[in-house]
Parts: structure tokens; sequence; C-alpha cells
């Protein structure tokens, strides 16, 4: 046995088609995952029980189970009512790409909302009461002064999570979506050769997961520029 | 709620689960170590073999980790064999790779837990052990384990969650465990909500067992601490 | 009397025995594909494949094993040694016979497509459905080299695109004819039927064993002839089908 790289290489096309599937799904879920724990994350860091209650159910149910799980509930389990198959939501949801996002956005969505949380609690207490002193409204406080403060605490726990979903959407090939595994996986249908192939799609994950690293340490330099400034 | 009789099959299921589990952490635990002393060596080969393997398992979905090991490691193996010049047939059943790839993903992740809780380690607790004259096996396991595990619990506890839910994806590779017992009782009853959820619900308290115990091992750790830390 | 029977006896088990040291066969299947092969509540494996696979046995007196295995991986698996033989209704292809070996057939199927009852399916106008089938199987192959200008999707199991056909994320199947009988009669596929004629009608399905191989790929041959005459198939055959599915 050895390795057939020609393989890999007659297939790459294919395998870009696949990867910029995944590239899709990551940046579509991580941007929705995003704009839904910002509400769940604030909620979740209240102190008021009916307050955090719902956005901790959430969390507890998204973080406590596999994501495969929810995957096959949402694609799978819900056609298995028939309300759902007439409902207005139904073009959506007979749509396994659909399907995906949604639930990787749902998943991450618990994620992000935890790491928002940990870094709303983590901005300095004076710098709130300073806001405060000044006569801010509790809204303005919020918004000018914590949640600013906490995205760029937060910002390389979100990175991470980012990865993390980009190893996520491998999963989508188990609902028939031809993303860089699932398309790696019908390749292998055809050829039987799966090391060269396997290897060949990890190659692409690595190479993807680079540039989205890159891009953060971007983005934490550009976010951190008033500091650089004043020292 | 109607099983369609297949309860003692998620039952078993769900003990395949936790096996798969605890083997994993077995042998993550010593991966990450492992990895985590390659990292601190003095050694430039040690350190870049360290840093190619968290790299490359961290950046490759879990999913593809267990389809690689379970397909590539014959294939592998017999390369090795063959070079050695004997003709054997080396296999890895779905458990066994399905260990080896949810341990070598857990390693990854553990080789670095273990490297920040390394450099909390006193230097002068190392000196004072070399100067009682223990050996370096009786410095590692009497001075550093004990203080490493303290520091590293929490983050492998966190790790040790994920891993419980990664276990699902060994279900690919055909290993009887949670997932698959759920995907056959669907095939049969056509009832995939069902069955679903109730392999959530069955995660879900794994989960919250598992959360408990991390806090007993936790406050068990911390004994003689809690004190003069408050 | 009493020493014959014991000479049979003791001859018997030496033949047995030899048996037992010299041949130990295992089997791979992929559990997820009635009525040929599936797990049942019990976590049994059963099926038309498993019962053909243990009249070989028995007709070779061998120790045999049979496990399962994801269907995608099914060959690279075979090839992996994770077991010797393949009985999983596989179809003799000549992209599968760069991979592997088969014996002769042990039975013969047709592809047809199967949609809902009533619905205006046909097989000659696809453009723009959405059609199904499993993974790395003729069916799925036979839409991607026939049907340009459908949507294809490609499932692990059979299962879950029968799922996906009883839901209406999908308007038509195509699959092994008796397998979709099979579903067909089924609860899930009440409502459903056949469309049209096999697009396929001379799918040899057959054991498959590593390239070069030989000595096993004889050796189940000669017991597949052996059972054939001597009725056992026929037996399994009417266990399943009302009807011959040897040819």
């Amino acid at each position: 046995m050895s390795l057939d790289l020609d393989v890999a290489v007659t297939y790459l096309p294919k395998l870009l088609d696949g990867a910029r599937l995944t590239v899709q799904l990551v940046v579509f879920s991580g941007l929705i995952g995003l704009i839904l724990a910002v509400p769940l994350g604030i909620a979740r860091s209240s102190e008021r029980l009916w307050v955090k209650g719902g956005p901790w159910a959430y969390i507890f149910f998204f973080r406590g189970t596999p994501l495969m799980v929810q995957l096959f509930l949402v694609y799978y389990g819900l056609s298995q009512f028939p309300a759902v198959r007439h409902s207005a939501l139904w073009p959506f949801l007979r749509d396994p790409y659909w399907c995906a996002l949604l639930t990787m956005a749902l998943h991450t969505a618990a994620y992000i909302a935890e790491i928002l949380r940990g870094a709303i609690q983590a901005v300095p207490r004076g710098e709130v009461e300073a806001g405060v002193a000044l006569g801010m409204k509790h809204g303005v406080i919020l918004r000018r002064i914590v949640l600013p403060r906490a995205v760029r605490i937060a910002l390389p726990a979100y990175s991470n999570e980012v990865i993390l979903m980009l190893k996520g959407s491998a999963l989508a090939s188990t609902i028939t979506l031809l993303e860089l595994t699932g398309m790696a996986r019908t390749i292998i249908a055809k050829t039987y050769m799966p090391v060269e192939i396997f290897l060949a799609a990890g190659a692409f994950y690595l190479a993807i997961s680079y540039v989205i690293v890159r891009l953060f340490k971007l983005l934490e330099w550009h976010l951190a520029r008033h500091l650089r400034h004043r020292g | 709620m109607d099983l369609h009789g297949f309860g003692p099959q998620l039952a078993l299921g769900t003990l395949m689960t936790l096996e798969l589990a605890f083997a994993s952490l077995g042998v993550g635990l010593v991966l990450g170590l492992l990895g985590a002393m390659a990292k601190a060596s003095p050694h430039a080969s040690l350190r870049w073999l360290g840093d190619g393997y968290t790299t490359l398992v961290r950046g490759v979905p879990e999913l593809l980790v267990v389809l690689i090991v379970y397909f590539g490691s014959s294939a592998a193996l017999g390369m090795v064999t063959g070079w050695v010049g004997m003709e054997t047939h080396v296999e890895l059943d779905p458990f066994a790779a399905g260990t080896l790839a949810l341990g070598l993903t857990f390693g990854a992740y553990a080789t670095e837990v273990f490297r920040g809780a390394l450099a909390t380690v006193p230097k002068g607790h190392i000196e004072a052990a070399h100067a009682l004259g223990l050996g370096p096996w009786h410095t590692f396991s009497r001075i550093v384990l004990p203080q490493l595990w303290r520091v590293a619990l929490p983050g492998l506890g966190n790790l040790f969650m994920v891993l419980l839910k990664d276990t699902a994806l060994v279900s690919v590779v055909g290993l009887d465990e949670l997932m698959r017992k759920s995907q056959i009782a669907v095939g049969f009853s056509k009832q995939p909500f069902t069955f679903y959820a109730v392999a959530a619900g069955i995660y879900l308290l794994l989960t919250v067992i598992t959360g408990g115990g991390l806090m007993m091992l936790e406050r068990r750790a911390n004994r003689g601490f809690a004190r003069a830390r408050s | 009397m009493r020493l014959k029977a014991l000479i049979v006896a003791t001859v018997m088990a030496a033949v047995a025995g030899n048996a037992y040291a010299a041949d130990i066969i295992r089997f791979g299947t992929e559990g997820a594909y009635p009525p040929f092969n599936q797990i049942d509540a019990s976590g049994k494996l059963t099926g038309f494949d498993v019962d053909i696979a243990n009249a070989l046995c028995v007709q070779l007196k061998a120790e045999c094993t049979i496990v399962t295995q994801d269907w995608d991986g099914i060959i690279p698996a075979l090839n992996g040694k994770k077991f010797d033989a393949l009985v999983a209704s596989m179809s003799i292809t000549p992209e599968r016979q760069q991979a592997v070996d088969f014996t002769d057939p042990y039975y013969t199927n047709k592809l047809q497509f199967v949609a809902a009852k009533g619905s205006d399916f046909s097989p000659v106008k696809l453009k723009g459905l959405v059609l199904g089938a499993q993974r790395a199987t003729i069916a799925g192959t036979w839409l991607e080299e026939h049907v340009k200008d459908a949507e294809i999707k490609l499932y692990d199991t059979q299962d879950n695109a029968y799922l996906d056909l009883s839901s209406g994320r999908l308007d038509a199947i195509l699959a092994d004819k008796f397998v979709n009988w099979d579903w067909l009669k089924s609860d899930g596929g009440k409502d459903f039927e056949f469309k049209g004629e096999p697009v396929f009608d001379n799918d040899k399905v057959a054991i498959a064993v590593r390239k070069g191989d030989d000595a096993l790929r004889q050796k189940l041959n000669g017991a597949l002839k052996a059972i054939v005459a001597n009725g056992t198939y026929k037996k399994i055959n009417d266990k399943y089908f009302p009807f011959n599915i040897y040819q």
C-alpha cells in the first residue's frame, strides 16, 4: 500500500467545491449565532431568575447534547410531525442546507452566550460606576461601556468557537450536504481510496482554520489600536 | 413513551458510550501529559513534535479524525509492518479506532491544559525535591503531579464533557453506542423525533452526572487550599 | 451398535474439530438494509443476507462471525481485513471489481423508482425533481450518470432516504427493487408505489472477498451451488419473498 496522490489531485476541484460550502456554513452560522448570543448572554448575566431562567435552559440543552443529535433532531426529527410538514416553515426545514445552518447557529449561540456572559462579568466594576457617576442610563452604559469592552475581552474565545464550528460543520455530511467531509466521503465511495482523500480534506481544514486564526488576529489588532496610540 | 422494545438496546448503547468515553480519557490523559512534557522539553525536535501534534489534531474535524484513524490505521500499520518485512494484518475495530481517535483529540487539547498547569508549579518545589535526593520519577509523581492535577482539573473536566459528546461521532464507523442504537431504533420505528429526543435526554443526564462528579473531584483536589484562600 | 455410534461420533467430532480449527470465516454486512440485513429490537442481526451467510457456514462446517459496518466504508473495511467476506447485497460493478473479487451471484436485482401514489412521476421526465439514493450504491451511481437536470441527494443509509421520501423532501427514490418492495408493504411505505419499469434489470448481487483471496472465493462458490441444489436456498428465499430472486 502506498499513497496515490494523483487521486487527490484529480478530485481537487470537487474538494474545493466542498470547501466553499464548508466556509459558507461556518461564516453564516458564526454570524447568526453571534446575533442570537448577544441577547442570550445579556439575559443570562441578569440577576433576576425569570430573566436568566430561559437562557439558562437553552444553553444547558445545547451545551449538554452532541451536535450530531441536535442535527438529527432538526433534520429527521421535526419531519416526523405532519404539522411541521404542512407549516409555513417547511420550505426551509425541508432543505438540509437550512437545517444545518439553523442547528449550527443555535448550537454555537449557546457557547457564544456563555463566552459573552463571562466577558460581561469581567468588565471592571469601576468603569460601570464611572458611567453611573456621569449620569448615564442603564441601556447607555450597556451599549457604550459594557458591550464594547466585553467584545474585546471575548474576541479570542469567540475565534476559538468559530474554529470549533468549522470542525462541527463536518457533521453536515450526515444529512446529505456535500461540504468538505461529505464530498470526501462521496469521492471515496467511487475511488475506494479513503486515506488519500481524507488526508487531502484534512489539509483543506487546516488551511481554512489557519486563515480564520489570522483574520481574528488582524481584527484584535485593529480593535486595540486606541490602546497602542496611548502607549 | 413507546420505545418499541428498544429500551434495553438504548441502555446497552449508553453503557458503550461510557466505556468509550473513559477509555478515550485514559489514552488522552497520557497523550496530554506527554504532549505537555514535549512542549516544555529542552530538545527542539521534541518541541516541534508537540507543536505539530496539537496544531494538526486541533485543526481537523473530530469526525474526520475518527474516519482517518478507522480507515487509515490498517493501511498505515500495514505499511509499517511491511517495511520490517512482516506480513501481519493489524486491525482496529470501531471501539479501538474510536478510543484512539477521541484520545488523540482529547490529548491535543489536554496538552495545553497541562502546559498551563505545569507553569504554575513553583520551581522551588522541584529544587527542594532535588535537594532532598528524590529522583526524577519521584519528583514528578510526588511533587509535580499532585499540584498539576489540582490546577488542571477544571480544564480537563471541560474537555471530558466535550469528549462525552464526541463519542456520538464513532457511530459513523459502526460502533454500537447510544447514537447508533438510536439510529437503528429509528430505522425500525420510523419515529426519528422520539428516539433522538430520548438520546438527547440521556446525553443531558450523563452531562449532569459528570458535572456533579467533577465538582466533587475538584473539592477533593482543593483540600487544604480552600481555607488559605478565603 | 453402541460401538458403531461411538466411532461415528468420534469421527464426526474430529472432522468438526478440524473444521473448527481451520475455518473461521468473518463476514461483514451493513445491518441497515431490510429485508436483506437489519438489526432487530433485541440487537440481533437478521435478514436474507444473514441467513445465506449462515447457510453457507453450515454447508462448509465453518465457524462464522458476522459484524456490521457502515456502508460507506464497507469495502475499505474488507480490504483493511476487518472481516474476510462481505455479504451485504452488494452488486457486481466494474469499479468494485477493481477493489475486490466477487463470488458467483446469489441473487439478481433490478433498480426501480418509487414515488408517492397518484403523483405523475415518471422515470423519463426527471427534470427539476429531487431524487434520493443511498451513497455508494449502484442506484446512486445510476442517478449520477443518467440524470443531469435533477437534484440528487445521497444518504448514509437506505432508511434515512425512506424517511426523507415519507417527509416529502424527495420526489422519488431509486433503489433495489426488492428492498423497495419490502418497504412498500411496510407501514411507512403505504402511500407510495413503484413507478415505471425498472431502469436497470440485470443487477447481479454477490459476496465480495479481498482481491486474490481465491481459496475463500472458491469455497463460497461451492457452498452456494450446494445450498441452491439442496433446497436450503429456496427455503430462505420463500421466507422473505413470494417470488424467486435467484434467477
